[in-house]
């Protein structure tokens, strides 16, 4: 018997750590109501107990996901984690508690609430990461790609591997503003680090340029005859603006940051030899 | 002249050209090159028109030779005139394409001097993207009807997709208002650029490493609403094209006056945006729902229903067909009912291998039952509640605007009148698209 206590999972906000949780639940026979990140403010008198993360139990509950639910089901479940889903952590694993039941065959529950909202959670997150494909927009500093974006789900590793295929000779970063990290890239490795705040430094003359010639062919190529703002914004949502070059000139105040300083932060995050 | 001014000039004459897609090829950078391309293409921004924006599309040269009445950078148009040199636009290209403002390159051409000389510049700057640079991005470029096979040869083994216009959909037209084109000077090339495809696609088989010829396919446009030839003969040419030519995409441009001539509409005439919307629709029908021209459009409907869609029109037409049961219906019965896609008719296949289909749940499936609701039924269910009425039909399936607009029209019919609409819907519309054909097409030819 299920054990639906009113109780919630505290725990520290990684992938392992999320397993832990479905471990202690399997583990206690028991329901949480909530799975809370450490820095949440309790807003509810339930106590919320703290899950360690245990990369022992996290591994047993990683290698059964492809066994019992299917390599898909890993996939969908890696993907979630990513999404801006409120309440995603409890989602998954209510959707693993399905999946254990019912085998890979949980992957055509479609009509599921709990399996919906998931695939829904993760089309959100895999739309957002190929229109950002398209609107990332670089600026070249000191020989260096840099570019700033703010989505709303965590998009950095669904663009990594879009990105290195595409510019594999360059160094380029881009940081997500939102979640606070950068992915970045030299020749030929990638990471993605943490990072508190960019500034991106004034364009020289070569790059402020370029930005006016991009301005001008964004402006020429419409056909006046047939205007249509709200087409254009059902296809580019205005939050997405704020970024892209051919919105006029964004003045950038520049910080006493020296310009150096993104090559710098492309160096220490890769010089340790790090994961690709 | 600096690059500003080319730029400004040589966008200005290339915006008129519809394609603007980066899809069908999947490829990643070379050692030591940069780019690469995604099968489900990238949009890069979207125009103040709506349109998305992938490639860079501009012309080599607005210079033209020829006079064809309809485009703006005909011979007798008082233009600024400008042309860019092989080296500016590969390095304005390169330049765009490192800071991710565009997926890769359109490269059209007025005709200069010749068509063969115009395609030798444009293999020239080709040439300098993907060897000395090497670019993998996408390039779509332009065959200049007349041209050598040679040339074409050279060019659609650097180019990624290739494109002959067909501009104006029947032969008479083309005489009239592209004296210098003729039917048999577009369709070689692009029969040319086909069996160099099939031809290629088996030496690939061969050999591994055989030079890719246009991998990306190619595709045509054609100008709707500048002469008189109806949705039922561009669609059945569409459909040709597709079968005999196998081309990936067949696009439709509305006709933007830009020209004074009496073969013309007039300059004030308005793009017929929701003709052009119609075939769009219907070309999706083609492409992926499994219909065929003649079943959307035949000899006595010659034009699309202003009113209702396509695949609407059809259904009303069609009635026999339904009620459909929706957990029993194959995939390609399911693509025929109004409100269900391929996306929702994937969903609706996958779904039901575990459960049983109810109303709520295809909601949940992303069925739009609005529309969906009178066509289907759920275990030998109906919606709870559903009265299939004339009125319930028609602001299900028209939009709020079409609706007011049919309203206006048709304010004190009949209730006996109205229910025609079943019988023969292209009744109603006839007279509407008379009035607009008339307005956007010009004193018979």
């Amino acid at each position: 018997m299920l054990n639906q206590s009113n109780l919630m999972y505290r725990y520290d906000g990684s992938f392992d750590g999320l397993l832990c949780c479905v471990f202690e639940s399997y583990d206690k026979k028991e329901l949480p109501l909530d799975i809370i990140l450490p820095d949440t403010l309790q807003t509810t008198l339930f106590p919320a107990k703290e899950i360690r993360t245990d990369s022992q139990k996290a591994n047993r509950v990683l290698t059964s996901i492809p066994t019992k639910l299917g390599p898909q089901a890993l996939d969908l479940v890696r993907h979630a984690f990513l999404t801006c889903c409120t309440q995603k952590e409890l989602y998954i694993l209510l959707f693993l508690r399905l999946g254990y039941r019912h085998g890979p065959s949980v992957m055509n529950m479609l009509t599921n609430d709990v399996v919906n909202t998931l695939v829904k959670a993760v089309k959100h997150l895999s739309n957002e990461s190929h229109l950002l494909k398209g609107f990332v927009r670089f600026s070249i500093v000191n020989k260096a790609l840099v570019a700033e974006i703010a989505p709303k789900n965590f998009v950095l590793p669904l663009l990594t591997q879009h990105f290195c295929e595409r510019y594999p000779e360059e160094r380029f970063l881009i940081y997500d503003k939102t979640h606070s990290m950068a992915l970045v890239y030299q020749p030929y490795q990638s990471t993605i680090v943490p990072i508190d705040a960019l500034e991106i430094p004034e364009p020289d003359a070569e790059e402020e340029s370029f930005r006016k010639l991009w301005q001008l062919f964004y402006d020429t190529i419409e056909v006046e005859g047939r205007h249509n703002p709200q087409c254009r914004m059902s296809h580019m949502p205005k939050r997405y603006w704020k970024y892209m070059t051919e919105f006029g000139p964004s003045p950038k105040k520049s910080l006493p940051r020296l310009e150096s300083s993104i090559t710098t932060i492309i160096h220490k995050a890769i010089s340790p030899p790090s994961i690709n | 002249m600096d690059v500003f001014d080319k730029l400004k000039i040589l966008t200005d004459a290339a915006k008129y050209d519809v394609a603007c897609t980066s899809s069908g090829v999947d490829k990643k950078a070379v050692v030591g090159g940069i780019g690469s391309a995604a099968a489900s293409g990238i949009c890069h921004s979207f125009a103040g028109d709506g349109r998305c924006i992938s490639l860079l599309k501009v012309l080599m040269t607005n210079v033209c030779a020829y006079d064809c009445q309809y485009c703006v950078n005909r011979k007798s148009n008082d233009t600024p005139r400008a042309s860019f040199t092989p080296r500016e636009l590969a390095d304005l290209t390169i330049n765009f394409y490192r800071r991710n403002y565009i997926e890769g390159l359109f490269l059209s051409s007025g005709v200069l001097k010749n068509p063969d000389y115009t395609s030798e510049q444009m293999i020239e700057v080709l040439h300098i993207l993907r060897k000395e640079y090497g670019f993998s991005g996408y390039i779509h470029a332009k065959a200049i009807p007349g041209t050598d096979s040679a040339l074409i040869a050279q060019l659609g083994l650097l180019a990624d997709r290739m494109s002959v216009n067909i501009e104006l959909p029947s032969q008479s037209s083309l005489q009239l208002l592209a004296p210098d084109k003729s039917k048999h000077s577009i369709l070689a090339p692009m029969g040319y650029i086909k069996n160099r495809i099939q031809e290629n696609s088996t030496d690939m088989i061969k050999y591994r490493h055989a030079p890719k010829f246009v991998p990306a396919g190619q595709s045509t446009q054609m100008i709707i609403g500048a002469t008189p030839d109806t949705d039922f003969q561009i669609l059945n040419l569409t459909e040709g094209l597709y079968r005999k030519y196998k081309l990936k995409r067949v696009f439709f441009s509305a006709y933007m006056p830009v020209a004074e001539n009496t073969l013309l509409p007039m300059t004030d005439t308005k793009p017929p945006l929701w003709r052009e919307h119609r075939l769009y629709q219907a070309d999706w029908l083609l492409r992926f729902y499994g219909f065929s021209a003649n079943e959307l459009l035949d000899q006595e409907h010659q034009s699309f229903n202003p009113y209702v869609d396509p695949k609407g029109n059809w259904a009303l037409n069609h009635m026999e067909f339904f009620p459909m049961n929706i957990n029993r219906a194959p995939y390609s019965d399911l693509l025929r009912v109004p409100g269900i896609g391929i996306n929702s008719a994937k969903r609706i296949i996958t779904a039901r291998r575990t459960t049983t289909l109810n109303f709520d749940g295809l909601k949940k499936l992303g069925v739009v039952l609005k529309r969906a609701q009178f066509f289907i039924t759920c275990g030998g269910k109906v919606p709870n509640g559903l009265k299939i009425t004339q009125d319930a039909m028609m602001r299900a399936l028209l939009s709020e605007k079409s609706l007011g607009i049919y309203h206006q029209h048709f304010p004190h019919q009949q209730e006996s009148e109205q229910l025609s609409l079943f019988q023969s819907p292209s009744i109603i519309p006839a007279k509407l698209a008379l009035e607009d054909m008339q307005k956007c097409l010009t004193s018979p030819i």
